[in-house]
Parts: structure tokens; sequence; C-alpha cells
């Protein structure tokens, strides 16, 4: 019997499964789908970004929505930043301090913390909690918005959604950002300090003179503002896929989460990238 | 018990709205809506097939068919939330198809949608809600528009529900909020998306009231979607039948009930 042939396997010859030609034709359909739902997705997303743009330089200019943006994406987000960015400090401090002792760099510490704080882990952390507070909440926002009509309404109005929804979240996501990243490299710094002092006591003026002894204000520059790259992936992800949400109530859920894995993982590449290009421009 | 509907209905001088582009003041002549062989299809499905309809100023036409028959696409073709495949629709002689998104953000002033499920900003109160139009379109500063908002809700028997969400209230009172909403801006034609379903047959009775005191008083071109026979038969000049996307009937309330279309008599055999 074939079936018995070790070398052959099993599956081939069963009655019911595909013969390998259609086996590979369906393989090869199910990825140029695949390419096909991407290439649409960047294509919609493109549509979008435009539409914005289009709307962003006329008037009226949705100040007071903008401001109540600010409020909801900035002082809303600052609690669960500073506490992101304090936790990752305690830690870094206490996991670096026994790597440094065992070189003999332990006067090292306050200056690998800082450095470490303001360059990459501050912004990023920054980055990854804001896509999952904000970013999930403008997707679900507008998402169920989407399905209950209000975006209809406010179309119907003679308002135009792109500018009174879209516009003031991506703009409030893109201010905001470098600030909530200064907060959490305050408090990363700060509770950094917490761990050392906890360990060995320090005064917190001398940790930050130590802290900041080699550090610039262009060491601050580059790496707080590339955050406002990441509040403008955040603001405009949630609210493409906000607003292009289908499907009722699971459809708002399904944009809640591809607006929180879609902006982190677009956040992490920028964060890549932007990196690669301080370190050439800056460096 | 809702006050007269005469207390909204004042004239924008005496009710301290500003003039809006278009608002039923400044109406023209003519009819308000014409359709001309609309066409609208959802991938393989057509839902309407070349559709005429002229709607004059101060009619109410109501809209009846099957769930399913494309009556809320006709809707939202008007007002421009959906493109039609083909056809023209002309708003008080002005060609909405093609426009540009500021003149028919314009011509959207003109007009009151209400929703089916009254779309409500669930981020703002009542009261919010209904100040959002004026907010937007007119001049009118906060006491002024605190006071029409109080005027337009006093009107739908919901003056007492200012400051609750509109989650804290129910489907028929949100109805009445969206249905206040829409007149904010006193506009010259009003679509009304299904604007009994849900209410209470006193409430109903009010609100259809609302609408024929409207079109008496401004000369409110009115299209009611509905699958409210008695409604329809209390509001409407004329009655649209749509079936498989074409108008099966266009006539007087009499005329539906003297036909003897099978599908139309087995439309008002389930109602009686």
């Amino acid at each position: 019997m074939l079936t018995n042939d070790a070398r052959i396997p099993r599956r081939w010859f069963s009655p019911d499964a595909e013969p390998p030609a259609s086996f590979l034709r369906a393989t090869s359909n199910s990825f140029w789908n695949l390419i096909n739902l991407f290439l649409e997705w960047f294509g919609d997303l493109g549509l979008f970004v435009w539409q914005v743009m289009r709307m962003a330089v006329r008037r009226p200019f949705e100040g007071r929505e903008l401001l109540r943006q600010l409020d909801e994406i900035g002082s809303k987000s600052l609690p669960v930043v500073a506490l992101a960015g304090a936790a990752i400090g305690f830690v870094l401090s206490l996991e670096s301090r026994s790597s440094l002792v065992r070189f003999g760099a332990k006067s090292m510490l306050p200056a690998a913390l800082v450095y470490s704080i303001i360059h990459e882990t501050g912004p990023i952390v920054t980055g990854l909690v804001v896509c999952g507070r904000v970013g999930a909440g403008i997707g679900a926002e507008l998402g169920s918005m989407k399905v209950t009509e209000q975006i209809d309404a406010i179309e119907a109005s003679g308002v135009n959604p792109y500018k009174f929804l879209a516009f003031t979240r991506i703009v409030a996501c893109i201010l905001m950002l470098p600030l909530l990243t200064l907060a959490a490299d305050f408090c990363g710094v700060l509770f950094g300090w917490v761990a050392e002092t906890m360990v060995e006591p320090v005064s917190f003026h001398r940790f930050v003179d130590q802290g900041f002894a080699g550090t610039s204000f262009s060491d601050f520059l580059a790496p707080t503002f590339r955050t406002t790259v990441f509040g403008l992936i955040i603001g405009t992800i949630g609210c493409f896929q906000g607003m292009s949400t289908k499907g009722g109530t699971a459809g708002v859920g399904l944009s809640a989460t591809s607006s929180v894995v879609i902006s982190s993982l677009f956040v992490i590449l920028a964060d890549v990238f932007l990196v690669k290009l301080i370190l050439v421009f800056f460096s | 018990m809702m006050p007269p509907a005469e207390d909204v209905l004042l004239a924008p001088e005496e009710s301290g709205v500003a003039t809006v582009v278009g608002s039923s003041s400044e109406r023209t002549d003519g009819p308000a809506v014409v359709l001309r062989g609309l066409h609208k299809s959802f991938g393989s499905q057509i839902v309407l097939n070349g559709i005429d309809l002229t709607v004059a100023s101060g009619e109410t036409l109501a809209v009846l068919g099957r769930s399913g028959t494309g009556k809320s696409v006709l809707l939202k073709l008007i007002i421009g939330l959906e493109k039609p495949d083909s056809g023209s629709i002309l708003i008080h002689g002005q060609e909405m198809i093609g426009l540009s998104l500021d003149s028919m953000n314009e011509i959207r002033k003109q007009m009151g949608f209400l929703f089916q499920h009254a779309a409500l900003y669930d981020s703002l109160t009542v009261e919010q809600n209904v100040a959002f139009p004026l907010q937007r379109h007119t001049r009118m500063n906060s006491s002024e528009q605190r006071t029409r908002v109080r005027e337009l809700l006093a009107s739908v028997g919901m003056e007492s529900d200012l400051n609750k969400m509109p989650s804290d209230i129910s489907g028929g009172m949100q109805k009445r909020v969206g249905l206040a909403r829409a007149l904010a801006l006193k506009p010259a034609i009003l679509l009304l998306d299904e604007p009994t379903a849900g209410l209470d047959p006193i409430t109903s009775g009010e609100i259809d009231e609302l609408i024929l005191k409207l079109q008496e008083e401004h000369d409110t071109a009115s299209i009611v979607v509905t699958h409210d026979l008695h409604s329809a038969k209390t509001v409407a000049d004329r009655i649209a039948l749509l079936h498989e996307g074409n108008v099966l009937l266009d006539g007087t309330f009499k005329e539906l009930e003297k036909s003897d279309d099978k599908f139309v008599l087995e439309f008002l055999k389930r109602d009686s």
C-alpha cells in the first residue's frame, strides 16, 4: 500500500486531501490575498491621510476640540506614563547596579541610567504606553461613533469629521508625546535615584550632577522630539482604524485591538529607523 | 405633555437664530428635492434602480417599503452621506452630485436629519447635542444658544433632561432629542428616518403634530421614511412605496388604499 510508505507524507494520499497542485494553488492564492489586503490597507490609509491633510489647512481650525483632546490624550495619560517611567527607572537602576559593580564601574550608574532613559527607554516606553491607552481609546471611541452613525451625523450637520475628529486627535498626539516623554524621563531618573539610594544612600543633587555630567541639550532634543513621530503614528492609526470600523460591536473591539497592535508595531519600527537617523545626523 | 409646537417655530428674529445660509427663510421657489434616475448598488445587490421623485416646498412625502428596500439609503443619498452610482439629486435646483465638499456642506445646512437610532454624540450631554449645530453654524452667543436649545427641547418634551448623557435616557427619548437637534437650524428640508419607531403612541402622535406644524408654519419639505402607516397617513401629503428598487406607487394615501396591486394589498393588510 502506498499509504504505508513512510517516505511519502500520508496526507497526500488521503481521499479527503487536496491534490498537491491544488494545494499549492490554494497556498499561493492565500498568499496573494494577504498581499492584496496589505496593499489595500496601505492604499486606504494613504487616502485617509490625504483627506485629513486636505482638511487641515481649511477653516475652522477646531481649537476647542483640540484643547479637549490635548487634555484627553495628554493630561489623562500623564499618571500611567509617569508610573511606567518610574518603574523602568527603578528596575533599570537595580539591574544596572549589579552589572556595573561586577565590572568595577559602580560610579557610572547615574550617567548610564540617565543616558539610557533619555536616549531610548523614556521615548519608547512613553510611545508604547500611549499606544495602549490612547491608541485603543481612539480606535474604540471612533469605532463606536462609526457604527452608531455619530460620524454620519457630524457629516450630515455640515461638519467635516476628518478635521473635527481625526485632525484634532492626531495633532494632540503629536504635541503631547514629547511632553509625556519628558515626564517619563523625569520619573525614571527620580526613581532610579530612589532605587540607588535604597542600596547606597546618595543625595539627589549629586546623583543628578553625576548623571547629567556628560549630557548636553542636544542629547535631549533628538530623542525627545522623535516621539512626535510616534504621536503621528498613534493618532493616525487610531483614527484610521476607528473611522473605518465595520460590523457592529465586534468591529469596535477589532478596531481597538488593531489600533494598539498596528501602532505599537509601527512605533517600534519607526524607533529603529529614527535611532539610526539620529545617530547619522546628531552623533 | 409637550408644549405647543408654535413655541419652537418662532420666526428667526424672535428666536434669536442667526440666519443660516439656505435656512427655510432663504429658500428659493420650485421643488425642494428632485431625484432623477437614481441608481445605487452595494456590490452585486441593486438597492435603488432608477428612482424618480419630487418633493415640493412645504410638502411631506412618506417613503414606505419593506425592510432593506433602500429607504434609509435614499435619505443618505439626498444628504450626501452616500454617493449614487448614477442619477441626479437637485436640492432647491442645485445639483448635489459632483459638488465640492464646502458647497455640499452649505447645502447640508439647509437640511435636518433624524437618524434611525438618533445618533446622538455620546460624549456630549443632551443640551450640548442640540447646541452642536448652533455652535457650528450660527453666531449666537452662549445665552442665546441656551435659550434656543431649551425651546427646542421643550418642544419635544425633554426640557427637564438637559444635563443627562444620551446613555442615561431611553431610545424614545434619544429620538426626541435627535429631532430637536435636526430642527436646530430651522431647516428647509427635513429628512426623518423612522421618526416614530420606538416611541409610545402618545409621543408618536406629538411628533407627527410637530412635523405637521413645521410644514404649515415654515413650508418645510419633509421626507419621512417609516413603517408606521398611521403616522404616514397623518403627516404625509404623498406616499411613495418602494419595491424592488423602484417606486411602485407615488400618490396620496387614498390612492394607496385604492390600489389593487398585489404587493400594496399585502403591505396594507399586514398593518391592519
